[in-house]
């Protein structure tokens, strides 16, 4: 069964091994993604990612790394409760993808998949749709883009 | 909580692959009919039709009666109801990715700045 993917691209003025410690160095993470971040890039190593850490209802997710060879390819299973077991029902899979376009420029592509397959309860089904119900109007490219024909445009 | 299987339904209907190809294609088009439509996709007439009355059911197209032929077409209001929780994954990545590639070059351009003046390790430590 083909799943729900979403596909991204970047380009990048710096080397390779910057861009690949910027994406799975737990201080680095901190500032472009989580709060906190317990993980370790090593195959099969579990650990947690902390949002929204100084409220009253911070949001704790596992994540558990897939794969981790350096500098080509991270990925992992996330946004499950960090007291389950990573699987397809209960995870997405995101995956990073670095290639040296030179020695100073790297492209970064991130493709997470599996969102149609996860098993959402209805309350979370409920939020998805309520949360952007006011969002902004589907587009001809934009959903093909989003279908994954496409990807992103870096700015 | 209130919970609407509307919403369900809705999630349904576009979690399925071979849909989602069909509601692509009716974007891309405007407007097609069921034969048009199968000529683009790799299963049968009947099963197209089957996407189609679902995809209907649920309000993301609809269709209408031109002489011997039914034109297909998409609802947008309520397909950007049910792609813009999907929309809001992919910008999420996108701003991710936005801060990724401003963190590496600051660091990559700190780090070479430093190593030419050789004067301090200012920024060094961020990478």
């Amino acid at each position: 069964m083909r799943t729900y993917t979403i596909e991204r691209e970047i380009e990048i003025e710096a080397p390779i091994d910057v861009v690949w410690r910027t994406i799975t160095e737990p201080e680095l993470i901190r500032t472009w993604f989580s709060d906190v971040a317990d993980v370790e890039a090593r195959p099969g190593a579990v650990g947690s990612l902390t949002f929204r850490a100084d409220t009253d209802a911070p949001n704790i997710v596992g994540i558990t790394v897939v794969a981790a060879d350096r500098p080509h390819r991270f990925s992992y299973r996330w946004v499950y409760p960090p007291d389950e077991v990573a699987g397809e029902a209960n995870s997405t899979l995101v995956t990073f993808t670095l290639v040296a376009d030179t020695d100073q420029r790297t492209r970064l592509r991130v493709v997470e998949s599996g969102l149609d397959q996860m098993d959402l309860t209805d309350d979370e089904k409920q939020k998805f749709f309520e949360d952007h119900r006011h969002g902004w109007q589907v587009q001809g490219d934009r959903l093909r883009d989003l279908f994954g024909a496409g990807h992103a445009s870096s700015p | 909580m209130k919970h609407s299987s509307d919403d369900d339904d809705l999630w349904e209907a576009i979690a399925d692959p071979t849909r989602r190809k069909l509601l692509d294609l009716l974007v891309t088009r405007g407007q097609a009919t069921a034969t048009t439509l199968t000529a683009d996709m790799p299963v049968s007439r009947q099963a197209i039709s089957k996407h189609l009355l679902l995809l209907q059911r649920v309000g993301l197209i609809d269709s209408r009666r031109q002489g011997r032929e039914v034109r297909y077409e998409v609802r947008e209001q309520r397909l950007a109801e049910a792609t813009s929780a999907l929309a809001e994954v992919a910008d999420r990545w996108d701003h991710r990715l936005r801060a990724i590639k401003r963190l590496a070059e600051q660091s990559h351009a700190a780090r070479r700045s430093t190593s030419a003046h050789s004067d301090g390790d200012r920024g060094a430590h961020e990478v």
